[in-house]
């Protein structure tokens, strides 16, 4: 493990890269239209919310009286990564029904509850 | 400078490998762009000292995550998908304008807030390994790492019953 005073890197670095990873992802989410390619985008823009957590928890890891909030920092990452596994679980499932309906995973076509 | 380096490159690899993921219209090719991103991810993690993230990214998402979707994929025999935000000019230059914004407005706090870089004082702590977390997740996260439990059964109960499908 290094140890964190050797690391010569500013946390804002960090916020930058969660940034720019999660304007990728938002774009994925909000131009395409295949079901799978939107989840995926999703799955950038959870590890990038990650990424800001992880940020943070590095800043305040540097000193300790703020030991703790470094620690339920990545307490909360732990919880992001198995909140976004059983996302994809049920996810992948309710595209494989929707598939089953329309023959499709084309988001536009599950339309019946549009007016 | 060494830590530096590596970082650079990591973050590198993972903003690469991101628009390789949102972009390419074979969606095994996403898959896979996802699977390298998460792994640079692991690597940032790591560098930060967090080891025991880096050990959980790696098994959760490049692991089990992937494996999942690429399932999907091949269950589905989705061999191309539309390009991105084809037929759409309108709505696809909003989605871009959208996420330009965002990730502006994110840059621009993050540059706000350098010069809150805080002094890395010495007797830093270390509270990246396993060890610490298990013990915050058994004592002051217990409940919410129950309910995370909870929740994973009913998310895998839920995926079975979908999958399912209807009764013959």
């Amino acid at each position: 493990m290094i140890p964190v005073e050797a690391v010569p890197i500013p946390y804002t670095w960090v916020l930058a890269l969660s940034a720019v990873l999660f304007a990728v992802g938002t774009l994925g989410v909000l131009l395409r239209r295949n079901g799978i390619a939107i989840f995926l985008s999703l799955e950038i823009m959870l590890n990038s919310a990650n990424l800001a957590f992880a940020a943070f928890a590095f800043r305040f890891a540097s000193d300790h009286a703020t030991a703790a909030a470094a620690l339920d920092g990545q307490v909360f990452i732990f919880f992001v990564i198995a909140v976004a596994a059983a996302e994809a679980a049920v996810g992948l499932a309710l595209f494989i029904v929707l598939f089953r309906c329309k023959g499709s995973i084309d988001v536009e076509r599950a339309n019946i509850l549009r007016w | 400078m060494v830590v530096t380096i590596i970082f650079l490159v990591a973050a590198a690899i993972a903003v690469v490998f991101a628009v390789l993921t949102v972009v390419p219209r074979d969606p095994t090719k996403n898959v896979l762009s996802l699977v390298i991103m998460s792994f640079a991810m692991a690597a940032v993690f790591a560098i930060l000292g967090m080891d025991f993230l880096a050990a959980i990214q790696i098994i959760v998402y490049s692991g089990a995550v992937l494996v999942l979707f690429l399932f999907v994929i091949m269950l589905l025999k989705i061999r191309r998908i539309e390009a991105l935000g084809s037929g759409r000019p309108v709505q696809a230059l909003l989605g871009a304008l959208v996420a330009a914004g965002i990730g502006g407005m994110m840059l621009v706090v993050a540059g706000l807030l350098l010069p809150l870089q805080g002094a890395v004082l010495p007797g830093a702590v270390e509270t990246g390994t396993a060890f610490p977390i298990g013990r915050a997740l058994l004592s002051t996260h217990l409940f919410a790492f129950e309910f995370i439990t909870l929740l994973l059964v009913a998310a895998i109960v839920g995926a079975v019953y979908l999958g399912k499908g209807e009764e013959e």
